[in-house]
């Protein structure tokens, strides 16, 4: 059997054992995506082959030769008698926002098309010291901008495991995308507003958003610096655990990494439901989305699946022993996304004005009569339309003369959404939760096109997802079904403050008392009469 | 229609602010975005604050390290740094000569 069956906790166990060597491991997966990834993203101009159009596209690089010799290291220390470490010999893919010495750390953005980065960002790291392979960089929207991976410059984007035809979601797609089509168990992503858990619920596997500086962002090419989160995309609950224990913790490195101290995720897990509070929201079962003529909001139905999915799953957790509570009040949910619009946008203006073709990446042939045309030639020609519109949106509401009206008001906006969440998880409310349960999406995945160029509608698939940023509590999203499309329905689980431990816990005990159902032994499409058969 | 929050003279101010530039086909495309996205976050205007809603930088209170002290540290190979720039003497960053019509820069 090849190892790209195997959990990376099943992996690890019998790499540490000396049951498997990590080289065939690896080897395993390469030969995985040499199989179903195709070509890989790039700035040439995109191939014409039709037999790519069913690939899965979801590597920028693959880094072989870095993964081989992270290989012969565990190799080497289980030979030495030393413990290699909780990840021993797992390929991990990285999404291509996190600055990894030896490979080309591009954003999906023209600008940093040859950036080489002279240092590695903290979580990866962690990854590579725990014995983790780090197999390749994954593609995403441009510096994450996004929600559907397919405005990177760096095409073609990547596709749907489970449709070829749909988007992976974003803005950590080729993450997704990769852990779905078995090639690799676990890839490091981000989210800001929903990154990380959209795209594992269009692409069937589990994504967790933890608490705002639970994971270090040192080395992470900044969006929102005060949204960012780093994370892991799992095949299964328990893998996703294993991969936050090893990146959880304190780094001397971010100032705004939490020394809160790091539970042990494994063994939490076990602890099941029984006596946990979980809430469901009125709030949650649809979206508020504006009429972008008017500016007029309207209430709109989201796909039906994903609050029967909700019931379901509090069904489950009920006869596990969980006490659901009905009507838990969110009403600030509704602003999570014009907060949004505001906040990350001025903190992405900021953080862009770094390029400017002087020190690394991009810089414009063109003649310059001084250095702000070289500026403006560089970064017109190296940022794409998103990145252009988000640094426009950012300067016009952080302006002197509007910052009231916008910036300052969505802070406050900010500390309002973060109120519902204190309420509902007040130990001595009304609710007394332990976790709120929701659908993570309004929709499964769409068809790709249908929505690129609307920055508006594509913000709206985040609406589930952004409170948790703004207020910066962890999150994680699961497979719950799929729809009559045979597309993955994903719900999510909002904890308390640095409270992974029992979000996993509920979202463990779903998923190993619903492992015999039937929507669970259907396979995406990627790997339907591919070599490789579960 | 959707107001014209951004008229073409105002976005031409942000533009150069921003230190872009952009064919005509950008500029509609970007302006015409901008507006929908104004119009969506006209709904902040109207949510009515509770008394006292102080403005939230983080979602949550700072929990970070104690800050370090303010001592320079540094990067233990700082020619691989230089070796990043699309210019440099392996000394300096590198921009082109503008004193004498910015081509002749080495």
């Amino acid at each position: 059997m090849s190892s790209i069956q195997l959990s990376a906790y099943q992996i690890a166990q019998k790499v540490r054992a000396g049951l498997l060597s990590p080289l065939e491991v690896l080897e395993d997966h390469l030969k995985q995506i040499a199989a179903v990834d195709g070509v890989p993203g790039s700035l040439e101009p995109k191939t014409s082959d039709p037999a790519e159009e069913s690939k899965v596209h979801a590597f920028i690089e693959v880094s072989a030769d870095l993964a081989r010799r992270q290989a012969e290291q565990v190799r080497a220390r289980l030979e030495r008698g030393e413990d290699p470490g909780l990840l021993a010999g797992v390929p991990v893919s990285i999404k291509d926002i996190f600055c990894v010495q030896g490979t080309t750390t591009t954003a999906a953005s023209r600008i940093l098309y040859n950036f080489r980065p002279p240092y590695t960002a903290t979580t990866v790291e962690r990854l590579a010291q725990a014995g983790a392979l780090i197999i390749g960089k994954t593609n995403l929207d441009e510096f994450t901008y996004g929600s559907s991976s397919e405005s990177s410059a760096f095409q073609p984007h990547p596709n749907n495991p489970w449709n070829t035809e749909r988007v992976t979601g974003g803005s950590s797609g080729g993450s997704a995308a990769s852990v779905a089509a078995r090639e690799v168990p676990l890839s490091l992503g981000t989210d800001t507003g929903g990154s990380i858990r959209q795209p594992a619920a269009f692409c069937g596997v589990v994504g967790l958003k933890p608490t705002y500086g639970r994971t270090s962002r040192y080395g992470l090419i900044a969006f929102g610096s005060s949204l960012d989160c780093p994370g892991p995309l799992a095949r299964d609950v328990r893998d996703a655990a294993l991969m936050l224990q090893v990146l959880a913790g304190a780094d001397p490195k971010d100032s705004t990494s939490a020394v809160a101290p790091v539970p042990d995720y494994l063994a939490a897990l076990e602890e099941g439901v029984r006596g946990m509070r979980i809430g469901i929201s009125p709030d949650y079962d649809h979206i508020t989305y504006p009429d972008t003529l008017t500016g007029e909001m309207s209430i709109q139905a989201i796909q039906p699946e994903m609050n029967t999915s909700v019931r379901a799953v509090a069904e489950v957790l009920a006869q596990l022993g969980a006490e659901i509570v009905e009507n838990v009040p969110m009403p600030n949910a509704r602003h999570g996304i014009p907060a949004y619009f505001v906040i990350s946008r001025v903190e992405a203006a900021s953080n862009l004005h770094r390029f400017d073709g002087v020190k690394y990446g991009y810089r414009a042939r063109k003649p310059a009569l001084d250095l702000s045309e070289l500026y403006r030639a560089t970064r017109a020609e190296g940022f794409g339309l998103q990145p252009k519109l988000r640094i426009l949106m950012g300067m016009y509401v952080s302006a002197a003369q509007h910052s009231a009206q916008y910036y300052q008001k969505a802070l406050r906006v900010r500390s309002m959404i973060r109120s519902d969440f204190e309420r509902a998880f007040d130990p001595n409310g009304a609710y007394r939760l332990d976790a709120l349960l929701t659908p993570t999406t309004p929709t499964t995945a769409f068809r790709r096109g249908e929505v690129m160029g609307d920055s508006v509608l594509m913000q709206y698939s985040d609406q589930m997802t952004v409170a948790g940023n703004h207020a910066g509590i962890p999150a994680v999203s699961i497979p719950a079904g799929l729809d009559p499309q045979g597309l993955p329905i994903g719900v999510q689980f909002f904890g308390m403050d640095f409270r992974e431990d029992i979000i996993l816990r509920a979202a463990y005990a779903y998923e190993q008392a619903t492992r015999d159902a039937e929507w669970r032994a259907v396979q995406p499409q990627a790997l339907r009469g591919s070599e490789v058969k579960a | 229609m959707t107001p014209d929050y951004i008229t073409p003279e105002l976005f031409a101010k942000l533009v150069t602010l921003a230190a872009l530039e952009l064919t005509p086909e950008e500029s509609e495309y970007l302006r015409t975005e901008l507006n929908h996205q104004l119009a969506a976050v006209k709904e902040l205007s109207e949510i009515k604050l509770a008394e006292g809603v102080q403005p939230s930088l983080h979602g949550l209170d700072c929990q970070g390290n104690p800050p370090r002290p303010d001592e320079w540290l540094p990067f233990p190979d700082s020619a691989a740094i230089l070796a990043l720039a699309p210019e440099s003497n392996g000394e300096y960053f590198h921009v082109p000569d503008f004193r004498r019509g910015g081509e002749e820069a080495k």
